[in-house]
């Protein structure tokens, strides 16, 4: 998962200090792998370089613990860009996706439209898939199933979190 | 036949019973030769919208069209005909007459269309043969697997020669292999033939089968190739 453009999408309600952001982060994406301040601290480096963040206040102490960021209006548009952009169909995208869900609903963007991006391009590849097995030998066939399921598993969970955003919405803005 | 000719198209389709709204404002439209799935989830609609591209469900508004004639303006008469001679059904089971030989089913629909039993029992014995089941076509739906007669069943929607079969979850009292083998089947012989298929499923690897897809909810439908 991206944890750039994740930070980058806290940030946009607002300037937040680094243990902050990590706060916010491992409050609603790090359960079973909370960040390393280092991390944290690393990716506000190449955001700033990028342009993609500012410095928008120092506390006095030193340190870059100290310093809060703030998002440019380019930053903006990378998280922009990011949440509309679908995701490569591969196993294991849950935690990109569940991220991308939670910033569109904390950042007021269509996050159904989000959900119905993604599962049309699971299905473009479920598609491709299909008529690769129906023209193949059995290893060819059992190779595509095994990709099918996995992807079909994912387009279950984005129609159930598409049928559940009302609650979901509710919940992350509370 | 030319692939972009429109056969049906719904508009704005609203259907209540009751209470229950069950189409509100859905619209689809099914070209020649093409498989739509149709997905979404328990009780949005997806039947009710099905039955009424079939003109078995008539809706409270809106309008189907199939090749520009408007399905409500026909009699009772010419929307059963029509079904008889354009358009093929696959549900999910019991479709399949228990008194009759698997190949006295596929034949029926040619005997009721005034075809002689014995060049019925012959196409019927062909389509029998494609959909891969011509050994039980002396056995009874009673004495075949679920898979055999969902195979069955599909060759009876085909051998009519239709223009539109309408698959409502086909392979949802199946399991995964049983279910994926109709499908292919069903999709080479639609394909063959140049029938367009409307196939209702809630199951994404079903409908992976198909060319394109529309999401129902609360009985609104979403073209999926035009989202974002
Ligand atoms: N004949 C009927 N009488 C009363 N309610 C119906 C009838 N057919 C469908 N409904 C209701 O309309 C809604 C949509 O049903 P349906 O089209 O069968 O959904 P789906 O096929 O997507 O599961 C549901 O709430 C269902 O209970
Ligand atoms: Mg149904």
């Amino acid at each position: 998962m991206s944890i750039g453009h994740t930070l980058l999408g806290l940030l946009e309600s607002g300037p937040r200090h680094g243990y902050d952001l990590k706060r916010a982060f491992d409050e609603r994406f790090g359960h079973d792998r909370p960040l390393a301040y280092g991390q944290v601290y690393s990716t506000m480096a190449r955001l700033l370089k990028n342009g993609l963040v500012e410095v928008d206040g120092i506390e006095p102490g030193g340190g870059p613990e100290r310093k809060r960021y703030a998002i440019t209006d380019a930053g903006v548009t990378d998280v922009e860009q990011w949440l509309a952009q679908p995701e490569k169909p591969e196993p294991y995208l849950q935690t990109t996706l569940y991220a991308k869900v939670v910033l569109a609903l904390l950042t007021g963007r269509p996050a159904a439209d989000l959900l119905d991006t993604q599962r049309a391009e699971h299905l473009r590849l479920m598609r491709e898939l299909t008529r690769r097995k129906s023209g193949g030998d059995l290893t060819d066939q059992l190779i595509c199933d095994h990709a099918l399921f996995h992807l079909e598993a994912d387009l279950r969970w984005l129609e159930l979190t598409a049928a559940r955003l009302d609650q979901l919405a509710a919940e992350v803005t509370r | 036949m030319t692939a972009a000719e429109p056969l049906l198209v719904a508009t704005d389709l609203r259907k209540t019973y009751g209470r229950t709204p069950a189409l509100d404002g859905a619209e689809l439209t099914v070209r020649a030769g093409e498989v739509v799935a149709v997905m979404g989830p328990s009780g949005s609609g997806k039947s009710t919208l099905l039955h009424c591209l079939a003109g078995i469900v008539t809706p409270d508004s809106g309008e189907v069209r199939y090749r520009g004639r408007q399905l409500s303006a026909m009699s009772d008469g010419e929307r059963s005909a029509l079904r008889r001679t354009d358009f093929g059904f696959v549900f999910q089971f019991g479709q399949l007459v228990p008194e009759l030989t698997c190949l006295e089913n596929v034949a029926m629909p040619m005997r009721l269309a005034g075809r002689r039993r014995k060049d019925a029992e012959a196409l019927a014995a062909t389509w029998l043969d494609r959909l891969e089941v011509a050994d039980i076509a002396g056995q009874r739906p009673g004495e075949v697997s679920g898979g055999q007669g969902q195979r069955v069943a599909v060759a009876r929607a085909l051998v009519g020669d239709p223009r539109v079969v309408f698959a409502d979850e086909p392979t949802g009292a199946l399991d995964s292999l049983n279910g994926e083998r109709v499908m292919r089947l069903l999709t080479e012989a639609a394909h063959d033939t140049g029938a367009a298929v409307v196939l209702v499923t809630h199951e994404p690897r079903v409908a992976a089968y198909s060319d394109r897809e529309i999401v129902v909810r609360d009985g609104k439908s979403r073209d999926m190739e035009r989202v974002s």
